[in-house]
């Protein structure tokens, strides 16, 4: 089969690969029809993903139809149209039954921190992902979720992580009626959580990045204000002066360490990385959010450190929630929003690209080319 | 609700001695709420029925922080070569040590190398500015692409003629000397 194969930083290809087995009694072997790059996909494709083996094959976001079934799957069948969460989750471990099954404990034997996550490196699991023709998808009795038959195919791929990313992004900050979000980051996943943020009864919902046709996106989508930091000469000073000296009741970080702006950030956490990434999108969230507030990330960074203000968090008396979305938990509540209307995924899809393309889409992505917010590769015959 | 004692220690310490323990417990004063669900008892204890336990044929590293491999494992990519050698020392570190992470990283880089190796080995030239997605930038950046090739070019050749003037310069030292 053909898949996506990693070949350092900047470098991937399609290659032909044996097709996945089933390996464990729960296990499935997915036909990929839909599979997207994700924003943190780039992380792995800058090189800033410890233990990112060359011939690894990316995609966490995808969705497909059943080929084969483990001998211990009893509630999908070979046929099933179905959405596939981004956690590798087996529902039964001390993690999974609260809920969290972003954190398994089940399925990732490189990491404690973290579960397993498809195509994420083998800091997550070291399991090939979803960006080929087919993919082994483990504890498929569990994850894969059944798309309805009124979902566009196009809408469900993003189910799959970016819209219950987002929508926890607000879940976790606790929205109250009236509040005003900040958002760092227009990506999809930032886009996302400021659509999500109204449906949690925020009052005034503002994102800031520098990309101006993303901001210009994020104006219509959210909708929201929308600032270009590079043309503010402070982002924590020009939020406090916006609200009356108070600062944001909830401020979402969705960027992570791929962060653009501020240079010692990029120099320690991009460019020499000593630090996890680049954490300015934090370090400004901290600073913005009002005393008492609440700062919701959901942006990746590395497993090693950042540097942020940890003294204003705890003299400002600051909340931080963070995790992995828990996708199984909130895909009953995405799909009523999405056959209510009430968000419309499928409209951040810019580009759909074969799956023979992938090194250009990955180009495209990553270097904001054309106009893209979010590529979606189609394996032939998807 | 009552829950259960989450974890077992040989000196754990009985709750019913210590006065006053648990008057204050709020089960609405839980910030993780929906995201972590305490409001049912599901039994937590340390112990959980395991999912069947798969045996992967090939090798697989796995954090020191593990008490015992995860039920199910990723087979993608086992260590191999230079970088793997490396990657197995790195797990004699736990996840919260920096050096784990640092040998990973270079691990990282060597692959990267390997990889190179691997495809001259299979008689496969890798077409790096194809696999850079060269044909999307031409596309849509061909300006970028062009100041990114002007730098290069410039920079190569001011390097060149430093190295060529410091030879002359070396050459007539010889001569002088």
């Amino acid at each position: 089969m053909l898949a996506m194969d990693y070949r350092g930083p900047y470098r991937v290809r399609l290659s032909e690969k044996p097709m996945p087995k089933i390996l464990h009694p729960r296990d499935a072997i997915v036909r990929v029809t839909r599979s997207c790059i994700c924003g943190s996909d780039l992380h792995l494709y800058h090189g800033m993903v410890p233990d990112t083996r060359v011939g690894m094959t990316f995609g966490h976001e995808f969705c497909g139809i059943v080929e084969e079934v483990g001998p211990e799957v009893e509630n999908l069948k070979a046929g099933d149209h179905v959405l596939v969460p981004f956690n590798i989750a087996c529902g039964q471990c001390h993690f999974c039954k609260q809920g969290l099954f972003g954190n398994c404990h089940e399925s990732n034997a490189q990491a404690t921190a973290v579960g397993g996550i498809y195509g994420y490196s083998h800091t997550a699991g070291g399991y090939d992902g979803g960006q080929a023709e087919y993919v082994r998808v483990p504890y498929a009795d569990v994850g894969p979720t059944l798309i309805p038959d009124w979902m566009d195919p196009d809408d469900a791929v993003l189910l799959t992580d970016v819209v219950p990313t987002g929508y926890q992004a607000a879940e976790m900050g606790g929205i109250q009626k009236g509040d005003t979000v900040v958002v760092f980051g227009a990506g999809p996943v930032g886009l996302m959580a400021a659509r999500a943020a109204w449906l949690f009864g925020a009052g005034r919902v503002i994102v800031f990045d520098h990309i101006d046709y993303r901001l210009e996106f994020a104006r219509t989508f959210g909708p929201a204000e929308v600032y270009n930091f590079k043309e503010v000469d402070d982002v924590v000073v020009f939020l406090k002066k916006t609200t009356d000296g108070l600062g944001v009741d909830v401020a979402i970080d969705a960027v992570g360490g791929d962060a653009k702006g501020n240079f010692l950030q990029t120099l320690f956490g991009t460019k020499l990385k000593l630090e996890a990434g680049n954490a300015i999108a934090l370090h400004w969230a901290i600073n913005s959010v009002k005393k008492g507030g609440i700062v919701s990330v959901v942006g990746v960074y590395g497993p090693t450190g950042n540097m942020v203000p940890m003294g204003n968090v705890v003299n400002k008396g600051i909340t931080i929630r963070a995790n992995q979305a828990s996708v199984k938990r909130l895909l009953p509540r995405l799909i009523e929003h999405v056959r209510a209307g009430h968000i419309n995924p499928k409209a951040m899809i810019t580009h759909k690209v074969p799956l023979a393309d992938v090194a250009d889409a990955y180009h495209i992505f990553a270097a904001k080319l054309d106009g893209c917010i979010k590529p979606v590769l189609v394996p032939n015959g998807g | 609700m009552t829950l259960p004692v989450k974890t077992e220690s040989p000196s754990l310490v009985d709750t019913s001695t210590i006065p006053g323990w648990g008057v204050d417990a709020d089960p609405r004063n839980d910030p993780t709420y929906p995201m972590r669900d305490q409001t049912q008892d599901h039994g937590l204890t340390r112990h959980w029925d395991r999912p069947p336990i798969q045996h992967p044929d090939v090798e697989i590293l796995q954090s020191i922080e593990h008490i015992r491999q995860p039920a199910v494992v990723g087979t993608s990519t086992p260590p191999s070569g230079l970088s793997g050698v490396l990657r197995r020392t790195a797990f004699r570190w736990s996840e919260s040590n920096w050096i784990h992470w640092l040998m990973l990283m270079g691990a990282d880089r060597i692959n990267v190398v390997e990889g190179v190796v691997a495809d001259l080995a299979h008689a496969r030239l890798p077409n790096i500015p194809g696999e850079m997605g060269i044909r999307s930038e031409l596309a849509y950046n061909k300006r970028g692409f062009t100041k990114k090739v002007a730098v290069v070019a410039g920079v190569s050749l001011a390097i060149s003629l430093l190295a060529r003037g410091r030879r002359a310069r070396k050459r007539e030292d010889g001569t002088q000397g």
